[in-house]
C-alpha cells in the first residue's frame, strides 16, 4: 500500500480505538478522582457491557437497529447499578482504604469473570451492527495527466466506525456538561476536592460514591456496547481494555478529565498508525514506555495536579 | 516457623497461623496433600480410563466443547457395542485451559491422580508440544488430534501418536497444485503466530514454490487478537490468492474485516475452514466469501455423494446437515476437525483389543499395537474416509477436500487423495525405547 492512504487508514483505525479508549479510561479516571479508588475490575465491567449487548440483541431478535439501540440503553444502566451495587456491598465495608479496595476490587474481577464464563460461555458471539456500509475513500494523486482522484486498494471505513466516533464524542460533551454545569456535577467535584468539607455542607457523599462506581462502570459498558458489533462478546475481552485505559489514566494524570481525553487520543492515533505500519506488538511496548517516563519525569501526568 | 518466631518479633502467633493455613490451602489445590490422591490400580473389570484434555477455556474453547460432544458420542457408541475388552470405557475429562503449561499439569493429573490408562483429544499445536514430554516422563500414552507436524517432525517421542487426523504438512502439500493451477501463483499468506501457523508458512511456502508459484508476503497474527484491519495493508498489491487460516475466539471479526478491507474486488480468496469453523457461513457481513475456497478436513455441509457412514456419525454427534447443532441451528460445530476425535477412539479400541490391554502396565504393547496398524477402510469407525497409518511416524493420511462457497453452501469442488498427501518419513519413533 502507498505511504498516504496507509497513513490514512491508520489514522481512521487509530480513531476509532481512541474514541472506545476515551470512554473507558473516563470511567475509570472519574472514579479515582472522586473516590480515590483503583478501580481493577474496570475491563470486567467493559466485558459485562459487551455480553449484555449479546443477550439484549439476541433476545429482541429482529432488526438489528432494534437490538442495538435497546442494548445502548439498557446495558450501561445495568451494569451501573451492579457496580453502584458492588461499592455498596464491597468498598463502602472497607472504608475506600486504598490497598484494600485494589484487592477487593481484584476479587470482583475475577467473580464477574468467572460467573460469565460459567453462564454466558467461553465463546465468542457477534452482535450485528445495526447499519454497517463500507464507503470506499478516494486518494489523489500526481500523475502524468495532473491531478487525480482514485480509489487505493483497502483505504476504507464503514458507517458504522463513523457512528462508533460520532458517539463517543457525543457521551463525552455530554458528561463534560454533567460534571462543569449541572448540581450532579457540582456534588461530584465538591466530593471530590475534599470529601470531609463536602459532608459537613450536608453532600450525601456516601450516595455519591456510589453513583460515581456506577457511572464509572456505566461508561466502560456503553463503550463496549460501541464495540461489539466491530468485535465480538468474550469473557476474556476486559484484560486490554484495563491495560489501556490505566495506562491514558497514568498518561493523562490520575482524575484530570481533559488530561484523560487528550492522552486517549494520543495513545488510541499512536496505537492505530504504530500497529498499522510496525505491528501491534511493538505499539504496545511504545505505550508502556511512554507510561514508564512519564511516572519518571512527571509522576502527575500530563494534566495532573502536583499532591499538595 | 517456631525458631523464627522466637527471633523476630515481625512474626507473631497469627501471621504464623495465617501463613501455615495458606500453604496448606494451596498444597491442597494442588492435589499435594495425601487423601486426595486417586487409587493406584484399577481392576480388571474397572472401567478403561481415558483422559480427556479439554480446550473447555482459552482460545481453543469453541474446538474443545465440540471436541468433547464428538468424544461423548464416540464412546456411547463403543459402550453400547461391550467397551473394550469386555470393559466399559470412561472419560476423565480436564480443561488445559488452552495453555500449555496446564496441559502437561493435566497430563500429571490423569496419570497420577486419576489413574488413568491414555490420555486423548488435544488439538492445539502449542499445548501438544508443551505436554507431550510430560507424557513420555509419564510413560502415559498421549493420542493427540492436533492436526499440527510436530509428530511426524521427529520432535516429540515414542508415547505421542497421531493416528485420526492428517497433519498440516500433508494437507498443504495436497492443496498447493489446485491453488497454483486454478487461483493464481502470487499468494500473501495469513496465519496464526504459533506453531501451527508456523507449519502452514513453512510447508505451503515450499508446496507453492514447488508448484511455480511464490509466496509473496507472510503476515502473522497473534491467535488472541481482536483486531484485524491493521494487519491487511501489508498484503501486496500484487496479491493474486490470499491463502488465509487462522484460529481463536475472533475468526468472525477475522473474515469480516477481510471482507469490509477489500470491497468489491478482492483477490481470489483460498482459505483453510479453520478460519471459519464453529461459525455459520451465512452471518451478515460474510456475503463475500461466495465464490471463495476452502480446505475442509470433511465437508461440513452434506453433499450430494454423501455416505452413510457419514450420515451415522452426524446423527450420533447430534449436528444437521450443515454441520450445526440439532438442538440450535445456530450453533456450528468445528466439523472440520471433529471427526479427528471419533476416529482416535475407535482406533485406541482396535489397539487396546489387539494388545490384549488390561492395565497401564500394558502400555508399552498398546503403542506397539498401533505402530503396527496400516490401512483403515472407510467405515463407521472412520467416517471421514479411508486412512493410511505410518507406525514409524505416529501420522495418519487421510483424504483432504476443497470446498467453494455456492449460494451460502460449501460444496466439495476438488478431493485430494491419500497419496498426494504422502511425503518423506522423518522419524522412525519404533527405534525409541519406551
Amino acid at each position: 500500500m502507498e505511504f498516504g492512504p496507509h497513513l490514512m487508514l491508520a489514522a481512521l483505525e487509530g480513531a476509532v480505538i481512541s474514541a472506545i479508549l476515551v470512554l473507558t479510561a473516563m470511567g475509570l479516571s472519574i472514579v479515582f478522582g472522586v473516590m480515590r479508588v483503583v478501580n481493577v475490575a474496570h475491563g470486567e465491567f467493559f466485558m459485562l457491557g459487551a455480553v449484555l449487548t449479546w443477550f439484549v440483541a439476541t433476545t429482541i431478535g429482529g432488526h438489528p437497529a432494534l437490538g442495538f439501540v435497546a442494548a445502548l440503553l439498557i446495558a450501561p444502566v445495568l451494569v451501573g447499578c451492579l457496580a453502584a451495587f458492588a461499592d455498596r456491598l464491597i468498598l463502602k465495608r472497607i472504608n475506600y482504604d486504598p490497598d484494600r479496595t485494589i484487592v477487593a476490587t481484584i476479587g470482583m474481577l475475577y467473580i464477574i469473570q468467572q460467573t460469565t464464563l460459567m453462564t454466558f460461555g467461553p465463546e465468542a458471539r457477534p452482535v450485528p451492527p445495526p447499519f454497517n456500509t463500507r464507503l470506499s475513500l478516494p486518494w489523489f494523486e500526481w500523475g502524468e495527466e495532473g491531478f487525480a482522484l482514485f480509489w487505493p486498494w483497502g483505504l476504507s471505513i464503514t458507517t458504522y466506525k463513523l457512528f462508533v466516533i460520532a458517539a463517543a464524542a457525543t457521551v463525552l460533551v455530554g458528561l463534560w456538561v454533567l460534571l462543569t454545569k449541572t448540581k450532579i456535577g457540582l456534588i461530584m467535584r465538591a466530593t471530590q476536592q475534599d470529601s470531609e468539607t463536602a459532608q459537613a455542607f450536608g453532600v450525601p457523599v456516601g450516595r455519591v460514591y456510589s453513583w460515581v462506581f456506577g457511572l464509572g462502570a456505566g461508561l466502560a459498558a456503553l463503550g463496549a456496547v460501541l464495540v461489539v458489533p466491530i468485535q465480538q462478546a468474550h469473557y476474556l475481552m476486559g484484560g486490554d481494555p484495563l491495560l489501556l485505559a490505566f495506562i491514558v489514566v497514568i498518561i493523562g494524570g490520575l482524575g484530570s478529565l481533559p488530561g484523560t481525553v487528550i492522552a486517549a487520543l494520543l495513545i488510541g492515533m499512536s496505537d492505530g498508525i504504530i500497529s498499522v505500519f510496525f505491528s501491534p506488538t511493538l505499539a504496545k511496548i511504545i505505550a508502556t514506555l511512554l507510561v514508564a517516563m512519564v511516572l519518571v519525569f512527571r509522576p502527575q501526568g500530563l494534566l495532573g495536579k502536583k499532591p499538595s | 516457623m517456631t525458631v523464627k518466631k522466637a527471633n523476630t518479633s515481625s512474626i507473631n502467633r497469627r501471621t504464623a497461623l495465617l501463613g501455615m493455613g495458606a500453604s496448606a490451602g494451596a498444597l491442597a489445590s494442588a492435589g499435594v496433600l495425601p487423601g486426595t490422591m486417586g487409587f493406584a490400580q484399577a481392576q480388571s473389570s474397572a472401567p478403561i480410563k481415558i483422559g480427556f484434555q479439554k480446550h473447555a477455556t482459552g482460545i481453543g474453547a469453541a474446538y474443545g466443547r465440540w471436541y468433547g460432544a464428538t468424544t461423548d458420542a464416540a464412546v456411547k457408541r463403543i459402550n453400547d457395542m461391550g467397551g473394550i475388552n469386555g470393559r466399559p470405557v470412561e472419560i476423565v475429562t480436564e480443561d488445559d485451559g488452552t495453555d500449555p503449561g496446564r496441559g502437561a499439569e493435566v497430563l500429571e493429573k490423569f496419570a497420577n491422580q486419576h489413574g488413568c490408562d491414555i490420555a486423548f483429544g488435544t488439538l492445539f499445536s502449542h499445548v501438544v508440544i508443551g505436554s507431550a514430554p510430560r507424557a513420555a516422563e509419564l510413560k502415559l500414552p498421549y493420542f493427540v488430534v492436533s492436526e499440527g507436524h510436530h509428530v511426524a517432525s521427529g520432535m516429540l517421542n515414542r508415547y505421542t501418536l497421531q493416528p485420526g487426523i492428517t497433519d498440516v504438512k500433508s494437507q498443504v502439500i495436497s492443496m498447493a497444485p489446485f491453488v497454483a493451477q486454478n487461483l493464481g501463483k502470487k499468494v500473501t499468506m495469513i496465519y496464526p503466530d504459533f506453531a501451527f501457523g508456523h507449519d502452514h508458512r513453512d510447508f505451503f511456502s515450499e508446496a507453492i514454490e514447488a508448484q511455480g508459484g511464490e509466496v509473496v508476503a507472510k503476515i502473522a497474527i497473534p491467535p488472541t487478537e481482536t483486531s484485524f484491519t491493521r494487519y491487511f495493508p501489508s498484503i501486496p498489491r500484487e496479491t493474486e490468492v490470499i491463502y488465509h487460516v487462522m484460529v481463536g475466539p475472533a475468526v468472525l471479526t477475522f473474515v469480516k474485516e477481510m471482507g469490509e478491507f477489500f470491497g468489491p474486488n478482492r483477490p481470489e480468496l483460498f482459505g483453510f475452514i479453520d478460519s471459519l469453523e464453529a461459525v455459520d457461513i451465512q452471518s451478515s457481513g460474510l456475503e463475500f466469501l461466495e465464490g471463495t475456497y476452502f480446505w475442509e478436513g470433511m465437508p461440513r455441509h452434506a453433499q450430494a455423494d454423501q455416505s452413510a457412514y457419514d450420515k451415522t456419525y452426524r446423527a450420533a454427534v447430534g449436528v444437521d446437515d450443515r454441520g450445526a447443532s440439532l438442538a440450535d441451528g445456530a450453533d456450528v460445530s468445528t466439523f472440520a476437525h471433529m471427526f479427528g476425535c471419533w476416529e482416535t477412539l475407535n482406533i485406541i479400541k482396535k489397539g487396546m483389543e489387539s494388545a490384549g490391554y488390561q492395565g497401564p502396565h500394558d502400555r508399552a504393547k498398546l503403542i506397539e499395537a498401533v505402530e503396527a496398524m496400516t490401512d483403515m477402510p472407510e467405515s463407521e469407525d472412520h467416517p471421514q474416509g479411508a486412512k493410511r497409518f505410518n507406525g514409524k511416524t505416529h501420522q495418519t493420511f487421510g483424504k483432504q477436500f476443497i470446498s467453494q462457497v455456492t449460494d451460502g453452501k460449501l460444496v466439495c469442488v476438488h478431493t485430494a487423495s491419500i497419496e498426494d498427501g504422502l511425503y518423506e518419513d522423518e522419524v522412525d519413533y519404533t527405534t525409541q525405547s519406551f
